[in-house]
């Protein structure tokens, strides 16, 4: 084989949030640590999260663990796991106290306790009036969360291997993970990872949209690598969606602007939301909104010469209140629209934000997938924790600030588990004698193609598949042509080339592995959303318009071979409380 | 020469989406033909946390070194 190896306790797949915070609950311990991440830990997606982290301290109004619950539930349209969603928000208090003690800066009040905002979604006494729930550090609260946890876990010297892109799992002939194979950026070298346990933290795939506010580095490369290793995808049709992104950029324009007055025109400069929303109009829900503008554009009331946006019009708000009442706004639609709204329409689209589903996993962040009859046997030394993993606590989904909690609360729940694994695993297992084959075999396909398409040209394709076929607003038939013409693009990841064949900083050979990651979630997500014949949450079927809870209260488990689909049932069952049986799901 | 580039090229990649979009735009036009003291002063800037970086490109805050203002410049009209 060749290749170098090293060997470490745990290696992490991931510096952002979920990464971070396992590796401090394990480096802190003791524990010989790898951290592996493609750009410098505190310039991972976390950052762009602002909303806050969701715990019931009760700072502000009287709350309790048993009502953010029900809001979770309630949130994920009955599709989330009760046990997990029990366990994260009995946890909330404690992870967020932690995380005050490690120095994070959260916005306080005159008393000295944590300021709590109010977010949608939030509730007393299980919907009846809203709760301020919501800790947060100004609009900075992903970046200082970040910025915490790594400057903790230097202290606790766990070991950083930035720029390096993790290309496969090894998992030897027993199933057991051992270990990873890995590509250091700067000298293009390929080295195995011998590990006792390897925790998946890469975050989600958002980048498969061709609308997505999420940043180029959110390729699913964890999921690519789980998929390829026998591991299924659950729920992937759950992607969230926002509204208003601008119209090929992804950049989202808040909330706000059609709280102060701005409206969604058509082509036909028609004030289209008045047909489907005749009361709220272009103030009615996110999902209630994206669909309507999906569906204007299908029908073929698109903007532009593609036809492929709607405007968001404020210019008769006047230059006072956009810039009085709407700071910042201007300068993202000039720089990121190049246009000036106090004269002209933003061009809009609805922008693909979360990825709901992800690496089957249960509250102590194992990975587990059906054997025989358990539908979540343990895959032994895997573990998955973050966006890119689906425990499910956002089921169809998620509720807002739940994300950041979602990392801590797993975070420190795997790290703890693969402490437990460690003291019963003491020893290394030999790696298999075909340990890195498949990444060698992918590595040597593209340095060997001599000519083939272009990396950013299947990209492309891919994107306008996903967006288009897959987006809010979804049809039987829409959704089969997607199937076929994602299986298209599929075929095409393997047939690229690049230009590029140096080892040093080879971002093309980067890109070209990012997609291959891609394709898989894409297809993935396709094929889930076809068979899923119902609307629940994210999930929005125009020719199933209702939630089915009779044929469809279950998980999705997509397999990469034979792209196929299993099922698995939702748990509805909490640790320690009553069952929340699914209702009809009004706000 | 050209590895250095392809450097500052991956290390463009960020965590927020706003400077992924400003800063493709600012290599596409700029990455070939950069002096060495621009180079400088953008490797400088690719060390700053994201939001602080962001904050210089939008203006809302003032950065550290008066001569970084001619990188930024041309970052903010890419």
């Amino acid at each position: 084989m060749g290749l170098s190896r090293q060997k470490y306790d745990v290696v992490i797949v991931g510096g952002g949030g979920s990464g971070l915070r396992a590796a401090l609950q394990l480096s802190e311990a003791g524990h010989h640590v790898a951290v592996f991440s493609k750009v410098f830990p505190t310039r991972s997606h976390t950052v762009a999260a602002q909303g806050g982290i969701s715990a019931s301290l009760g700072n502000m109004q009287e709350d309790h663990w048993l009502w953010h619950m029900y809001d979770t539930i309630k949130g994920s349209d009955y599709l989330g796991d009760q046990d997990a969603i029990e366990f994260m928000c009995r946890k909330a208090s404690e992870v967020v106290y932690e995380l005050e003690h490690y120095g994070m800066p959260f916005d306080r009040n005159a008393d000295g306790t944590i300021y709590q905002r109010p977010f949608g979604g939030h509730s007393q006494n299980f919907g009846e009036r809203p709760v301020q729930r919501a800790c947060a550090a100004a609009d900075r609260t992903g970046h200082a969360m970040l910025h915490t946890l790594y400057q903790r876990n230097v202290s606790a010297h766990c070991h950083f291997f930035v720029e390096w892109m993790v290309l496969d799992l090894i998992r030897d002939y027993e199933g057991v993970v051992v270990g990873v194979v890995a590509l250091e950026m700067e000298t293009g070298d390929t080295v195995v990872f011998q590990a006792k346990a390897t925790v998946l933290a890469t975050g989600g795939a958002g980048r498969i949209f061709q609308s997505s506010t999420n940043a180029f580095i959110n390729t699913g490369d964890g999921l690519g690598m789980a998929a390829r290793a026998g591991i299924p995808l659950e729920d992937m049709e759950f992607w969230q969606f926002h509204p208003t992104g601008v119209a090929g950029a992804g950049i989202l324009i808040t909330e706000g602007v059609r709280g102060e007055g701005g409206i969604l025109l058509n082509a036909n400069g028609e004030r289209f939301m008045e047909r489907y929303a005749p009361h709220m109009k272009d103030l009615a829900s996110r999902d209630v909104v994206s669909r309507a503008m999906d569906q204007e554009i299908k029908e073929g009331r698109g903007v532009g010469p593609e036809k492929d946006h709607v405007l968001l019009k404020l210019d008769h708000l006047g230059v006072e209140v956009i810039q009085k009442r709407l700071p910042g706004i201007r300068e993202i639609a000039i720089k990121f629209a190049h246009v000036d709204p106090v004269r002209e329409p933003i061009p809009v689209v609805p922008t693909c934000h979360y990825q709901m589903g992800g690496i089957p996993t249960n509250y102590y962040g194992q990975v587990v997938a059906p054997k025989g009859d358990n539908p979540a046997e343990v895959v032994p030394g895997l573990y998955a924790i973050g966006e890119c993993a689906c425990v499910s606590v956002h089921g169809a989904n998620r509720l807002g600030t739940n994300s950041l909690l979602d990392l801590l609360v797993f975070g420190k729940s795997a790290g703890d588990h693969v402490a437990g694994w460690l003291a019963t695993n003491p020893q290394h297992r030999d790696l298999p004698g075909d340990a890195a084959d498949q990444s060698v075999a992918r590595l040597s396909r593209i340095d060997k193609a001599q000519s083939g398409e272009s990396v950013a040209a299947v990209s492309a394709s891919m994107r306008k598949v996903v967006q288009h076929h897959a987006g809010v607003f979804r049809t039987g038939p829409l959704l089969e042509e997607g199937v076929v013409k994602i299986s298209e693009v599929v075929d095409r990841v393997h047939c690229t080339a690049i230009q590029d064949k140096s080892r040093v900083f080879n971002t093309a050979r980067i890109e070209a592995l990012e997609l291959e990651n891609m394709a898989i979630v894409a297809q993935a997500t396709l094929v889930s959303a076809l068979a899923r014949q119902e609307s629940r949450g994210a999930h929005a079927r125009d020719d199933f318009r209702e939630r089915d809870d009779k044929n469809w209260l279950k998980h999705s488990l997509w397999y990469l071979e034979e792209n196929r689909l299993e099922y698995k049932p939702v748990n509805l069952q909490p640790l320690t409380v009553e069952s929340f049986e699914p209702k009809v799901r009004v706000y | 020469m050209v590895r250095e580039q392809e450097k500052l090229r991956w290390r463009s990649r960020r965590g927020l989406l706003e400077l992924d979009l400003l800063l493709e735009r600012f290599l596409a036009n700029h990455l070939e033909t950069m002096s060495q003291e621009d180079i400088k002063i953008y490797d400088a800037l690719l060390k700053l946390a994201d939001k602080d970086f962001l904050d210089l490109v939008m203006g809302e805050m003032l950065p550290p070194d008066k001569d970084w203002e001619t990188v930024l410049g041309k970052i903010r009209k890419a």
